[in-house]
């Protein structure tokens, strides 16, 4: 298997070049008209199908490895590395991107699979789409050269074989594990294809905005995998580093943050772009940066140049990112230069309370928040760079500065849509604005009748701030659902719900849009509750009671466990509320007998108002009794709950609107036919414009 | 004999106040060691653990961390002689090094890292601002469209077709 997978990323390497040179040149000839013993169309045709095929050799490698692991062929060096015998089938599938090799192979086979997806589906604009193909090629070959020399993932052990592995990483022995790193990458990866689209409609100067259209989908696929990666990885840190937290700014956690910052503000300000043909040199840039900010991302994983916890990643092949990266920025840059007249705005802003200022500021803002962690991130070095000394940018900056710049974000979440576009009159941003106002009075009277002091603390004055915030933008959405639905009302007829749920078939993007604005800001209630979070540690012993918030948790037994994997340690604890117990608890600690490595187990009882998560600490060693740390966290649960919301909006601005559904596929019309074949519409082909 | 009747008849006063100052004292003890605590885990949250686990002082949960405990017992032990917070970082800072400060202090080039976000955002800001003012008076200055009513009517469409489509 290590020869068939070795061979398979060989393979896939020739083809992805042939792919690259044939399209490069194949773009050439048919940019330039020159002629040659092949007509482009026909070697255009040999360079997507040279795409197609490296997908099937890359997913050829990625099952050899896969296969590899499931067998326990301990001659790779990989496997050895990263799995075990007695690991279990799910971690050994997932050790497939445990490590450094697999991960960047498993990058490669998304990009394959994307770049296959598109393939296949080229007839929605020939030219465009062998441009993007091209492009996504060129990315291709990088990471295949990476696999096929620097970073081989069928390397073989030297010398005699070991009988079992060396285990995978305990921290990765979670459930999500076997998920997060996928959903991260697809995010990661997806954002190839936007990028692709976007240099390739600059370099055959597009006319119009189709190339958004035919993206805008690929887009928000990608950004909904992105938000999902991030927030299992949230979730996975939560429930597994053991420490009460979700986010602790960590430089990979930003790593995967900041191309999500950029294409969110992408998402938005294309719809400049669509509607208004404005911002154009803006989006280039934004699709531009997301895409290098997702090889940063990698490269800070990788490279060993922050101090992280995902130290498990570490290589030396950082520098072949670093320069990846410059070729990319070089290409970006000059065919910018070259094309820049091509992107000359339609219109200009003509107000300041217009939706296109409102969105012009949520991009600042975004920039911004992305500039915050990307100079958090890099401050370490540009110190010991500059002061000869390192120091830690952790989370108590970040606290400082990036959440007010947050909290600003929600504030203009709830203004934007409540602004036309062109320009607002007075009047009507008094009519908007009136119910979200109150609103937002209301909350800060009650915060402060029931006894909050925001002035007091730091963290309690971004709370009080986002529950305000938060109560002002659910008010503004829900008031244009409702102000949209009375209208749906009256001219259907249709009771209020069902007046509703019409509304938001007729026009998916915009309410799918407000559902995602919901899902955020319940994700900021449930981040504004950490400024409430308690915590206290004690020994217990057997039937020794210990009291937190309205909870009383009762040792009911301590002892250990062990299995082929790991040994634990765990303590049984009842909860009372109330004197009734709710739920029983088993926080735990693993000792991995093949890493020879310790990991927590939370045990967490989660509501609405709040979570108790309760940690296995370790035991004393004079008296052997557990002590067990316990964490009041409110609203936690409200941040996954957000995410899930995302989800559904994100799927509710997918779908197409009822006009469109209800119109047959046949009949649909098609949005641009003169380019739909390379070979029958030669004039397509000659001109971009 | 009259001095013994006083001292009697005080005598209730006199325990009242003795155990008054020794109420509040203990208040002040209790309420002493409740501020303690606070800023211990506010401290704590304030500075790295020096073991390179890239974890905060106060949520450092491994077992056996050989730096945690000590720098614990240490940070306590400044919060109870009574030191200053700046006193106890620079003296963290001088034994673990300058990683050991969760966050960067405003010191010579340190200052930047505190500044320069804000000062990007306000900088933004203000160039949307120039932006749309410079644009303004374009926008106002170009022709008047025509006035055939059919293109009027059909710009009108398009217009409340863009208003209603926002997202």
């Amino acid at each position: 298997m290590p020869v068939f997978g070795s061979f398979s990323l060989l393979l896939a390497l020739a083809l992805s070049a042939y792919t690259l040179l044939a399209g490069g040149l194949a773009l050439r000839q048919l940019a330039t008209n020159a002629r040659s013993r092949m007509a482009p169309e026909r070697l255009a045709e040999t360079a997507r199908r040279s795409g197609i095929a490296s997908f099937f050799a890359i997913t050829g490698a990625a099952f050899a490895l896969v296969y590899a692991a499931f067998t326990n062929d301990f001659s790779v060096s990989y496997i050895l590395h990263h799995s075990n015998r007695a690991l279990p089938g799910a971690y050994k599938f997932a050790a497939l991107w445990s490590g450094q090799e697999g991960s960047l192979l498993l990058w490669a086979w998304l990009l394959a699979t994307y770049g296959f997806v598109l393939r296949l589906r080229h007839k929605v604009d020939v030219r465009l789409v062998a441009y993007a193909s091209t492009i996504l090629a060129g990315i291709q070959v990088f990471f295949l050269i990476l696999l096929n020399f620097a970073a081989p993932p069928f390397a073989l052990v030297e010398g005699a074989v070991p009988q079992d592995g060396f285990g995978l990483n305990p921290l990765l022995q979670y459930p999500e594990m076997v998920i997060h790193p996928p959903m991260l990458y697809l995010g990661y990866v997806g954002f190839s294809v936007p990028f692709a689209f976007a240099l390739g409609a600059l370099m055959m100067r597009y006319p119009g905005e189709k190339w958004i259209h035919i993206t805008r989908r690929w887009t928000m696929v990608t950004w909904l995998f992105l938000t999902c990666g991030i927030f299992l990885g949230a979730h996975w840190a939560y429930s597994v580093l053991g420490w009460g937290g979700y986010w602790g700014w960590d430089p990979v956690e930003n790593a995967s943050l900041m191309p999500w910052l950029t294409g969110t503000a992408f998402l938005h300000s294309v719809m400049m772009q669509e509607k208004r043909g404005m911002m154009k040199n803006w989006n280039v840039w934004l699709i531009f940066s997301t895409f290098l900010l997702t090889l940063l991302g990698t490269d800070l994983t990788r490279s060993g140049l922050v101090q992280s916890v995902h130290a498990f990643a570490q290589s030396p092949i950082g520098a072949w990112f670093h320069g990846f990266m410059f070729f990319v920025l070089a290409v970006c840059l000059f065919t910018f230069i070259l094309q820049r007249d091509h992107l000359k705005s339609d219109h200009k802003i003509e107000s300041l309370t217009s939706r296109e200022s409102s969105f012009l500021f949520n991009n600042l803002v975004f920039l911004t928040a992305c500039f915050t962690v990307l100079w958090g991130t890099l401050f370490p070095i540009i110190s010991e760079y500059v002061q000869g000394n390192r120091v830690t940018v952790g989370a108590p900056w970040y606290n400082r500065i990036a959440v007010p710049i947050g909290l600003f974000l929600l504030l203009l979440m709830g203004l934007g849509p409540l602004l036309a576009w062109r320009s607002s009159s007075l009047r009507s941003i008094r009519r908007n604005f009136v119910l979200p106002s109150i609103a937002i009075a209301s909350t800060a009277i009650v915060l402060l009748a029931i006894g909050q002091r925001p002035w007091r603390e730091e963290g309690v004055m971004y709370a009080f701030v986002a529950f305000c915030g938060a109560a002002g933008v659910i008010t503004a959405i829900g008031s244009e659902f409702l102000r949209g639905a009375n209208v749906m009302r009256t001219q259907t007829g249709k009771n209020l719900a069902a007046s509703l749920l019409l509304l938001v078939r007729k026009n998916t993007r915009r309410y799918g849009g407000y559902i995602i604005h919901f899902g955020v800001v319940i994700i900021f209630i449930g981040l504004a509750g950490s400024a409430f979070n308690r915590s206290t540690e004690q020994e217990m012993d057997f039937r020794q009671s210990m009291k937190v918030g309205p909870y009383t948790l009762v040792c009911q037994d301590y002892t250990q466990d062990s299995n082929p994997n790991y040994d634990s340690e765990y303590a049984l604890l009842d909860v009372y509320r109330g004197g009734k117990k709710i739920t029983q608890l088993a926080p735990e600690k693993r000792f991995y007998t093949a890493s020879q490595q310790v990991s927590t187990m939370v045990a967490n009882h989660s509501t609405l108002a709040w979570d108790l998560y309760v940690i296995y600490a370790g035991q004393n060693p004079d008296t052997n009794r557990p002590v067990i740390k316990v964490f009041l966290n409110p609203l936690v649960a409200w941040i996954w709950i957000g995410v899930i919301v995302i989800v559904a909006g994100t799927g509710v601005a997918l779908a197409p609107n009822l006009a469109t559904a209800l119109v047959p596929a046949s009949q649909r019309k098609p949005a641009r036919p003169a380019s739909s074949s390379l070979v029958n519409q030669p004039a397509t082909l000659q001109g971009g414009d | 004999m009259r001095l013994a009747l006083r001292v009697r008849s005080l005598l209730p006063l006199i325990l009242a106040a003795v155990f008054a100052v020794m109420g509040a004292q203990a208040a002040d003890t209790a309420s002493d060691a409740a501020a303690n605590n606070a800023r211990f885990d506010k401290l704590g949250h304030h500075m790295m653990c020096a073991c390179g686990c890239n974890q905060l002082l106060g949520e450092c949960n491994h077992m056996g961390c050989p730096d945690s405990p000590g720098m614990r017992t240490k940070l306590a032990a400044a919060i109870t002689r009574g030191d200053d917070d700046n006193t106890i970082f620079h003296a963290f800072q001088d034994e673990y090094g300058a990683t050991v400060l969760a966050a960067p202090m405003f010191t010579g080039l340190n200052r930047f890292s505190w500044f320069l976000p804000p000062l990007v955002l306000l900088i933004g800001i203000a160039g949307v601002f120039l932006l749309v003012r410079r644009w303004r008076p374009q926008v106002a200055a170009m022709p008047a469209r025509s006035a055939d009513p059919r293109t009027r009517a059909l710009v009108q469409r398009v217009r409340r077709e863009i208003e209603g489509d926002t997202l």
